[in-house]
């Protein structure tokens, strides 16, 4: 329902180093109309120019400080709230390199009253600021 | 006055909220400022930080409620059954949850609760308890493609006949109405690829209130439709067409509802969903409750157009003012079920 929205492009950024980046980041929302314990959400994939990066690359932030996506499974008392943008770190030396890339994401959701999953995905050209 | 008043839901301002264009309180001042100040609140959208609402932010939402003539009229639960990765919630934790939503709801000042579809019946009967306790009524969303005769929907009004309690019933969602195709829903699936002429086809089988299953299969397989039109065919499945003559015999059961809409033409009416032959029911039979606007068109248009939820709501508004005046001269003032 707000797939298009999901990533903010003009977050993108290199981590580490300027000089020898060690990932990158953005901010994210979550795509869906209400707020979401982080138990919940069963999977974030991050693409890079259609390259699936390795989920134990990846960690989130809602504001709580870095998890990475193996703890978020049982991270019951922390939520993604509706409308609001989380930061998305990846592990990726050298970080973005230069030029214009194709970030993608997809977010798996456990919706209780659905049933299946619900899968969010978008994607944006970007590079890093 | 009116015994059926006229109200928002949040819901229906998603676009701008999610995007960060409207604040909730340029919901309800926008709510108010059309005549529509009942609020129903998805604590779980609207409330950052859900689930530890303090009395401070109790107190923060009925100043800005008071501040606008408005007030609160239905609460949207969520039940998590799935919180965990490996085990379903117990039905102890269910039943906790569940409560724990009546009494903030209670804080809140709020008497009604949309249940979701799918809690089960034998879980909102140990709730009852605590709904009588605190004055919420528990109401589960009749939500397309349940409808008001639904099994499943029958089992929680048997429930309620049960125990004997006004505070378990229904919550109708305006969408088990559709009596036509929404343009809204054809014009996108055209634009991802549906051609024409199995849009029209598809649009001419609801008209005709044929099964869908039967649809599904012509566009599917005798078709060889693709992908956009396999998917037009397949929103059959949630499209039915209650009739809107048996309004009456479930009113009893519920005390508020979510008018669903996906969008609105320019002249106030509804392309889709039977608010013409819902509301003379409502009014004829005497129900009193909150016509709660739900907009749900965003996700169909976003891809093309500016969304503008206070337009689609406004005009909505217009035509639930002239369909209810125009009900209640025909039918006058009724004692209230």
């Amino acid at each position: 329902m707000f797939d298009k929205y999901l990533i903010d492009p003009a977050t993108v950024r290199n981590t580490g180093p300027a000089d020898a980046p060690t990932g990158f980041a953005f901010e994210a929302k979550l795509g869906y109309y209400r707020g979401l314990t982080l138990s919940m959400i069963e999977e974030l994939a991050v693409t890079l120019d259609g390259t699936e990066l390795p989920r134990d690359a990846l960690q989130f932030d809602e504001g709580a400080g870095p998890i990475a996506l193996d703890a978020m499974e049982t991270a019951y008392d922390r939520r993604w709230a509706f409308g609001t943008p989380a930061t998305i770190l990846v592990s990726h030396p050298g970080g973005l390199g230069t030029g214009e890339h194709k970030l993608g994401l997809r977010q798996k959701l456990r919706v209780s009253y659905l049933p299946f999953p619900a899968f969010n995905t978008d994607e944006k050209t970007v590079s890093a600021a | 006055m009116s015994k059926i008043q006229r109200g928002v839901s949040l819901y229906s301002f998603q676009e701008e909220l999610f995007l960060g264009r409207m604040s909730v309180e340029d919901c309800v001042a926008f709510a108010s400022s059309i005549g529509a100040n009942g609020i129903e609140i998805l604590p779980e959208q609207n409330m950052p930080e859900f689930p530890n609402v303090t009395d401070a932010d109790v107190a923060r939402w009925q100043d800005m409620l008071a501040r606008h003539g408005a007030h609160f009229t239905c609460y949207d639960m969520f039940l998590d059954t799935k919180l965990r990765k490996d085990s379903l919630l117990s039905d102890d934790e269910q039943v906790d949850s569940i409560v724990r939503d009546i009494k903030l709801a209670s804080r809140l000042g709020i008497r009604n609760m949309r249940v979701l579809v799918f809690v089960r019946p034998d879980i909102l009967a140990r709730c009852v308890p605590f709904a009588e306790q605190y004055d919420v009524h528990l109401g589960v969303e009749v939500h397309a493609p349940w409808h008001l005769e639904h099994a499943w929907i029958l089992r929680t009004i048997e429930e309620a006949d049960r125990l004997g309690t006004r505070h378990l019933g229904i919550l109708p969602d305006m969408g088990i109405f559709m009596k036509h195709y929404p343009p809204a829903f054809r014009a996108r699936f055209e634009r991802q690829g549906a051609r024409p002429e199995v849009a029209q086809f598809i649009v001419d089988q609801h008209e005709a209130k044929i099964m869908c299953e039967y649809t599904i299969y012509e566009v599917a397989v005798k078709m060889g439709g693709n992908k956009a039109e396999v998917a037009m065919a397949e929103t059959l499945r949630h499209a039915p067409f209650a009739n809107p003559k048996r309004i009456g015999d479930y009113a009893p059961y519920f005390r508020h509802i979510q008018a669903k809409f996906y969008e609105m033409n320019e002249d106030c009416t509804d392309p889709a969903i039977a608010y013409d032959e819902v509301i003379p029911e409502l009014v004829k039979c005497g129900w009193e409750g909150t016509l709660s606007s739900e907009y749900e068109g965003n996700r169909w248009i976003q891809d093309v157009h500016e969304v503008d939820s206070r337009e689609q709501v406004r005009r909505q508004h217009v035509m639930f003012e002239r369909l209810i005046s125009q009900a209640e001269a025909k039918y006058g003032a009724k004692e209230t079920v």
